[in-house]
Formats: structure tokens, sequence, C-alpha cells
């Protein structure tokens, strides 16, 4: 096959899946009825495209072509109950719409009403992730299998169990009313937070970035930023995932190994996303109080905006993480505090306000504090406490690039370590 | 329209302990209940404690076993249920906030349609 075509299926698949099975499902009212549709058009689409040539707006085309699969099948199936329960809607939305043509436009929230049954706070929030994956970004089980490495069988299993969830509890296909949206749009974004992070460090493996997991992430940030184009929120956490982002190729150097913030190389800093980050950080910032994603980008900006590791306003820093902690009292905010302050005000003041964070049960698996306290024992001169808290830290690392870098951390403070007496 | 059944559990412990005022909160908190969502109430009942309970279980050979006490043991303990209308779970999450429940929670469960 034309390997052009292929390509063109590929960005389609990327681009429009979530667009088409939004449109498909307000006609099935089923999300594996209208699944099937649109994996069909997809086929379909590999099979005329070489000779029809690539339609001018592939995701019109598929729509039409998975809408009128589903409107035959359910014609054709009207008489039988077999696509029952039905997905709830709003109004006129009550079952399938048979008098729907195929040519009807889709509207445009159809995606939002994808996106928030996914996200519905009634299904546990791995599932809202594995939905989102598997439903919005069109993913198969085994790829969001893959990505969170549990086996194929289990992951398929969760997927199934909240499909059924969601048409025998009757979770609605539908845009939450205004005075619920702030709080769904918060777990919508926690899903897509979520998969960014993930993929930014990855907990274990060999990688230390998980570049398919970061690009659906940033995939369905800039999603959401064309959905809800005036929410403060959603541009936080796409000037977030850009800022942060825009650093993953000097995160590690070129023999794998992985390269602090402190000695990165900047020249290698995406200056595109951090463009377009910092834009969206100043308009995130523009509601007061500002909200926590746009926080967390403007940390992210000031590192960005940095021309050098020691230019850089720790100051600053440790001014937006007080501000973070209270909108977002969490001991993980406090604990990359507690590392500006080692910054602003030195390592002595860093490490008094780490080891007030000594006794948070939430880090008590959480390789950063021990990491971060090395650090600033080395910093100290501290050598014995200092390997002390690097073998503490490697013990609950799993990621190999972490792994690696702590490793050699705690050989050089094993060195420096005077002798025993 | 579906229907769920919306169950109170609460801490039967806490509920003894609490003073005599509390009770009176938890009633005026049902009929509160009823006087605003009486058109989706399809039924409801308060329950004895969990400590009135008994188990029967068949053991597959036309014996059972009767034992004292409710099927599983846990903080909070089933203490009563309203069965309600609502279109979809949103609607029936909305009318399970309303249930009192000061000392535990509600669970929401869709009732099954058999055809």
């Amino acid at each position: 096959m034309d390997a052009s075509v292929e390509a063109a299926v590929a960005d389609a698949h990327r681009r429009e899946w979530a667009f088409v099975l939004a449109a498909t499902v307000r006609v099935t009212g089923d999300i594996d009825l209208a699944e099937e549709c649109v994996q069909e058009a997809y086929a379909r689409a590999l099979t005329t495209w070489p000779d029809q040539g690539v339609p001018t707006r592939p995701g019109a085309w598929l729509t039409t072509v998975s809408r009128r699969r589903a409107l035959d099948l359910l014609r054709r199936n009207a008489t039988h109950d077999r696509f029952l329960p039905k997905l709830v809607g709003t109004g006129t939305f009550d079952g399938p719409d048979l008098t729907a043509t195929a040519d009807t436009g889709p509207i445009d929230d159809d995606r939002l009403r994808l996106i928030f049954t996914c996200c519905h706070p009634a299904l546990a929030p791995e599932t809202q992730v594995a939905l989102t994956l598997r439903l919005v970004c069109g993913l198969t089980t085994t790829e969001v299998a893959r990505m969170f490495l549990v086996p194929e069988a289990t992951m398929a299993a969760r997927i199934t169990r909240a499909k059924k969830k969601i048409a025998a509890a009757r979770i609605p296909y539908r845009v939450p009313a205004a005075d619920e949206l702030p709080g769904r749009i918060d777990a919508v974004l926690t899903v897509v937070h979520l998969v960014f992070t993930t993929g930014h460090t990855a907990p274990v493996g060999s990688d230390l970035v998980r570049t398919d997991l970061v690009e659906r992430a940033l995939h369905l940030s800039r999603m959401l930023r064309t959905l809800l184009p005036d929410d403060p929120d959603v541009a936080g956490l796409l000037a977030l995932v850009l800022l942060t982002d825009a650093r993953r190729s000097s995160r590690t150097s070129d023999d794998g190994t992985l390269t602090l913030l402190s000695d990165q190389d900047r020249s290698r800093w995406d200056a595109e996303e951090i463009a377009e980050g910092l834009t969206l950080v100043r308009e995130a910032l523009g509601r007061r109080p500002p909200g926590r994603y746009a926080l967390m980008a403007a940390i992210a900006a000031v590192h960005a905006e940095a021309p050098t590791w020691s230019a850089t306003d720790w100051a600053e820093l440790v001014g937006l993480y007080d501000l973070l902690a209270t909108i977002w009292p969490s001991p993980v905010v406090s604990l990359n505090r507690a590392v500006a302050v080692g910054f602003a005000d030195g390592p002595a003041a860093g490490l008094a306000a780490l080891d007030a964070l000594a006794d948070e049960p939430q880090l008590a698996t959480y390789a950063y504090l021990p990491s971060a306290r090395a650090d600033l024992l080395r910093r100290l001169g501290r050598h014995d406490e200092a390997a002390a808290a690097y073998r503490r830290a490697l013990d609950l690392t799993d990621n190999a690039v972490e792994s690696g870098f702590l490793a050699a951390r705690l050989a050089e403070a094993e060195r420096d370590a005077r002798p025993a007496s | 329209m579906a229907e769920y059944l919306v169950l109170i559990y609460e801490d039967e412990h806490a509920i003894e302990q609490a003073d005599p005022s509390a009770w009176k909160t938890m009633m005026d908190g049902h009929n509160a209940f009823g006087a605003a969502h009486g058109a989706s109430i399809r039924g409801g009942n308060a329950l004895q404690p969990a400590g009135t309970a008994t188990s029967i279980r068949s053991d597959g050979a036309g014996g059972f076993t009767i034992t004292d006490g409710a099927f599983a043991e846990t903080k909070e303990a089933l203490g009563g249920y309203y069965l309600v209308e609502a279109a979809d779970l949103d609607e029936a999450i909305a009318l399970a906030k309303a249930v009192p429940a000061a000392f535990g929670g509600v669970e929401v469960r869709p009732v099954r349609v058999l055809d």
C-alpha cells in the first residue's frame, strides 16, 4: 500500500478518532457499537483512499461512513433490543436517533460529552484514565495495557466493566450543567495530568520518558483547549504540559543517563513550546486566585525563562510554592518548596524545611524525599548521611535511569565521606 | 427514568454514643428529604441495628446454615434505604447527597430491570 495513504489514515486516527467516535455514539447510544462502526470506517479508509485519494476533510469522511454504518445496523436491528440499554443523553436524545442522517453535521460538543463520560467521578481514577485513552485517543486495549504495565486481560476487564457501568448505572453522555462544571472539568484535567506525569517520568522501566504517554497528554490538553477555550484551568494545564515537555530532549544525555535541571543544555529546550506555554500561563494567571495548574505552570515558567541555572529566581519559586500550598495543600508541594528554599536560602534552611516533612505518611515511599535530602546533605558536606539517604532513595526507585543517577551520586558520597574513626 | 436504591451505611456505635439531639437532627433531615424530594421517592425504610440480623446460607444440598449477624461485619452497617427514581446517575447522585447520613455515607445502586 501507498505509504502516504497509510500515513494519512494513521494521522486521521490520531487527530480525528474522538470526533468520529463521539459523533457516532450520538447515533447509536451505545459505545461498543459505535466503536465497531468507527473501526470499520478506518478499515474502509485503508481500502478506498488509495484509489479515491485522501479526502480533503478526513474526519468528515470517516464520520459519514461510520454514522451511515451505525444507522444501517440500527435499522436492521430496530425490532430487537440487542443494543439496549442506551446511553442517557440530554432531552431529545434518549435512544437511537433513527431520523438522523449521516450528513447531519456532528456537534463539536460531542467530543466533550465523550470526555466527561470517560472522566465521570463514579468511575475509579485508573478506569477514567484507561477509558479516556481507549475512547478519546482511540488506543487499543493492548496499547493501554502496555502503557500502564498491567496484563492485557486485566485492562480489558477494567474497560469492559466500566462500559457496563456506564450503561447500567446510566452515567449520562452529556456536558455537565454549569454549576457542576468546574468540579467535573477538574476531574478531566486530573486524568490528563496523570497521563502526562506518568509519561514524563515513568514510574518503572528502562526509559525516563514515555513519549507515547507524553504525546497523548499533549494531544488531550490541546483538544480540551479547543473545546473549552475560556477555561483558565485548561489554559494552565496546557501551559504546564508545554513548559515541562519543552525540556524533554535535554533531560537525558546521549548515553541515556539522567541530566538534572541544573546541568541541562538549555539551548536544547523547545523554544516554540516555551513561547506558547508562556502566553498561556499569563492567561491562566489572569484569574484570581490562580488555579493549581496555572501555579504549577508558573513554576515551570520560572525555570523556562531562566537563561542559566544560577540565574534561577528561587525566591519567586518559593513564593509560588507557598501560593500553591494554600490552594492545593500536599506534602509533595511542601517537598518541592523545601528544595526551592534550599537554593533560595541555602542547604541548611532547605534541610530544616525538609525534615519537617519526615513523618508525612504520604511521603513514606516517595523516592524524591530521601533523594532531595541526600542532595542537601551533600551540599552541607555531610557525606555519610548523604550516602545513607541516597541508599534509601535507591530502594524506592524502580526507574532504571533514575536508579543509575542515584547510584552514581551514592558512589560520590561514599568516596567523599570521611573514613569512620 | 430509572430506579436506584440508596443504601444508608452508618457507624451504629457512633450513633448510640451521640447526643440525643443528633437523633432529632437525623429525623428532621429525613423529614426534610421526604418533603423536598417526595416526587422522586418510591419507597424507603429504616432498619433495626445490624445486631438484629440473621444470615442464612444454603449448603447447596437442601440444608441451611443460619448464623447470627449481618453478612459482612463492617464499621458502617446498612441502616436504611430509599428507593428513588432518577433520569440518570447524576440525578441519582444529587438525590443521594441530600439523604442524611451524618455517621457514614450512602451507596447508590441502579435497580436492574429484568425483562
